[in-house]
């Protein structure tokens, strides 16, 4: 018996039971559907939070007020003590660290912004002009706050790319003043699209100096500081200088947090390897029921087809010829399964970009293939004892059950 | 030398404690194109024999030579080769896969044997023709009368030309006129020089053969020959 003629015995042996196929199919689709999804997920979750933190910048280092217990999951911290403020003179002071390049300190409020009839709500960051070099951002229109004295309150603003839609359509912006809270500044730039970033789409932020924004909300304090390192390899010594400058002026005391890219990273890294493991646990699962389904309707099949095979061993089948019918019966099930599967997978993946447009859901390859590699083993692997039970079965025997 | 040669045959079942001699101390050789009918009450072995001589079954004891060559030794394997080469069956109960429509089932012999499509094609269309199932070829069997069935089946035994045609009670299932046409086929390959040995309580069909071996307890009761009928 030739292999195309295995295989085409086999078609017809499945598709001449179309239920119980289509159950089978089912079954074994599920399977690979849960692996598809559920990959699709974890990995839209890595990807959203590595483009998060791309997005950041590289080399930084960011240093936030209070002490976190676990130091490092990122902006939700715990705050254990009951810190000093971050203030501009600290953030001066880290500039001192010679693997340091650059700095931005960053102070956020809400507030509305206004120009001609329009008002919108606006989140303000007060800066200065480093940051933009730090967040790599490109500027659309003008220029981006002045290189100052951090401690002098220009009256200028620099607009988000949506913001500016907003507030001036086809007008141009540069140039014009807005008004932000009590104050009028000039509109001296826009910045090019850059999407979402840490949770705050620059989109639609206003930037101001950092005085100005502490002046508007009546603060000292620093919600952040931004620290760049001179390169990859700089960020643990840069961060150790950091954190000796930080001590010499707080007496002693390192009363804030530093965080890392990498070490952000990581605990996510820790969290998507156990969200793998789990999806994979459960994978396996569900791929070793429908193992055993195959397994239970190919002896099924067999105990149906007794008189078939009784009649194919008369007419010189050999054992080998009936269990490679049968394997590949069950591989050729298995197959259609995890293609089925494979389908529905996306299906599920593209409601999951539908529900959430912010998670990349895609399935990496590697589980797709794993997916379908594994319910084709696992369908060839219980198909095997049902095939060989076939094999040895006594023609005679065979032969008189009707 | 005998086409078939059985000597000292015993096919035993043990059912629990009891034996059963389904086959004891049987002896008889079959030369090649002969027609032999096997017959006898139920239960005295007709069946267990047939098997034997289709090599389905193993004796307990005693040799079978086929061809002058003991088959009883051979491998699983070699007595498959042997079965699909060799000989055609042809069941009280057509066994025919309920699946794969009239000209697929002849096929299923050529395709076990790994011949190629294109010559598989021509002759189960050869075949098709000669037994008069054309306008059948593409139909199931369950769209088929008994006798076309039988027919089907009877295709599908002769299709790699064997040397012996095993018939178990071919005509039980059939009405008495489709019953001999059954008949009438089997004995115009007989007469083509393939050897036929068919297993029948009809006593008009065993009457037609030249050779009747009369079976009791699983003992060659009779062996009885006649000179072909005019
Ligand atoms: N697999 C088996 N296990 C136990 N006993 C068996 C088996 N096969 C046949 N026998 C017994 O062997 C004896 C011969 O059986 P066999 O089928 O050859 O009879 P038969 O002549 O073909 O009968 P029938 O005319 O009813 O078909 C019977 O007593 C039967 O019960
Ligand atoms: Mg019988």
């Amino acid at each position: 018996m030739t292999p195309a003629d295995t295989l085409r015995f086999a078609t017809r042996a499945a598709t001449g039971y179309p239920l119980r196929t289509a159950l089978m199919v089912l079954a074994m689709s599920i399977g690979v559907a849960a692996v598809v999804v559920l990959t699709a997920l974890g990995d839209g979750a890595r990807r959203y939070v590595v483009n998060e933190f791309s997005a950041l910048g590289s080399n930084l280092v960011i240093v936030l007020p209070g002490r976190t217990a676990t130091g490092g999951l990122g902006l939700g911290n715990i705050i254990t003590s009951t810190p000093r403020d971050l203030t501009v003179r600290d953030a001066e002071a880290l500039l001192r660290a010679p693997l340091v390049t650059r700095m931005a300190p960053l102070s956020v409020g809400n507030s509305e912004i206004a120009y001609g009839g329009r008002l919108r709500e606006a989140m303000v960051v007060g800066t200065n002009g480093d940051y933009v070099d730090i967040r790599a951002f490109r500027m659309a229109e003008g220029s981006f706050l002045p290189r100052e004295d951090l401690g002098r309150a220009s009256a200028v603003a620099v607009l988000g790319t949506k913001l500016r839609e907003e507030l001036f359509g086809s007008e141009p912006a540069v140039g014009r003043m807005v008004r932000v809270g009590d104050r009028r500044l000039r509109v001296i730039g826009v910045l090019g699209k850059t999407g979402q970033g840490l949770g705050m789409n620059t989109d639609e932020l206003v930037f101001m100096p950092v005085a100005t924004a502490q002046a508007m909300f009546n603060t000292n304090n620093l919600f952040r500081i931004i620290v760049e390192a001179r390169s990859r390899e700089a960020i643990g010594p840069a961060k150790q200088q950091l954190e000796d400058i930080m001590r010499l002026r707080r007496e002693g005391e390192l009363d804030v947090t530093l965080i890392t890219q990498d070490a952000v990273l990581g605990t996510f890294d820790r969290i998507l390897g156990a969200l793998t493991m789990a999806v994979a646990g459960i994978a396996a699962i569900s791929l070793a029921v429908a193992g055993i389904l195959v397994m239970n309707v190919m002896l099924v099949a067999v105990t149906q087809r007794t008189a078939e095979i009784g009649l194919l061993k008369a007419l010189g089948a050999t054992g080998r010829n009936i269990r490679l019918a049968f394997l590949t019966e069950a591989a050729l099930l298995s197959l259609a399964g995890a293609i089925t599967g494979y389908a529905l997978g996306h299906l599920g993946a593209w409601g999951l970009r539908l529900a959430f447009p912010v998670l990349p859901a895609w399935p990496p390859d590697w589980a797709v293939f794993a997916g379908i590699g594994t319910a084709l083993t696992t369908g060839i692997l219980f198909g095997v004892m049902p095939a060989r039970r076939a094999a040895r079965l006594d023609p005679v025997q065979a032969l008189s059950r009707r | 030398m005998a086409q078939i040669e059985l000597s000292g045959i015993e096919r035993v079942f043990k059912l629990g404690d009891s034996e059963v001699h389904a086959l004891h101390e049987l002896s008889v050789s079959i030369e090649r194109g002969e027609y032999v009918a096997v017959m006898g009450p139920s239960g005295s072995g007709k069946s267990t024999l047939l098997n034997l001589l289709g090599l389905l079954d193993r004796p307990n004891a005693g040799t079978y030579r086929l061809e002058g060559r003991d088959v009883t030794t051979l491998s699983p394997d070699e007595q498959a080769e042997v079965r699909r080469t060799r000989i055609g069956f042809v069941f009280q109960s057509f066994h025919l896969v309920p699946r794969l429509t009239a000209a697929e089932n002849i096929a299923l012999p050529l395709m076990l044997a790994g011949i190629p499509p294109a010559e598989r094609h021509t002759r189960v269309t050869q075949a098709l023709k000669d037994f008069g199932l054309e306008p059948r070829a593409s139909h199931r069997p369950e769209e088929l009368s008994g006798g076309q069935r039988q027919r089907v089946a009877i295709a599908r035994a002769t299709i790699m030309r064997p040397a012996v045609i095993l018939a178990d009670e071919p005509t039980g299932n059939l009405d008495r006129t489709t019953g001999q046409d059954v008949t009438h086929l089997l004995e115009e390959l007989n007469a083509s020089g393939v050897t036929l040995i068919v297993v029948t309580h009809d006593p008009v069909m065993g009457g037609r053969a030249r050779r009747r071996l009369m079976m009791e307890d699983g003992r060659l009761l009779q062996d009885v020959r006649e000179p072909a009928p005019a």
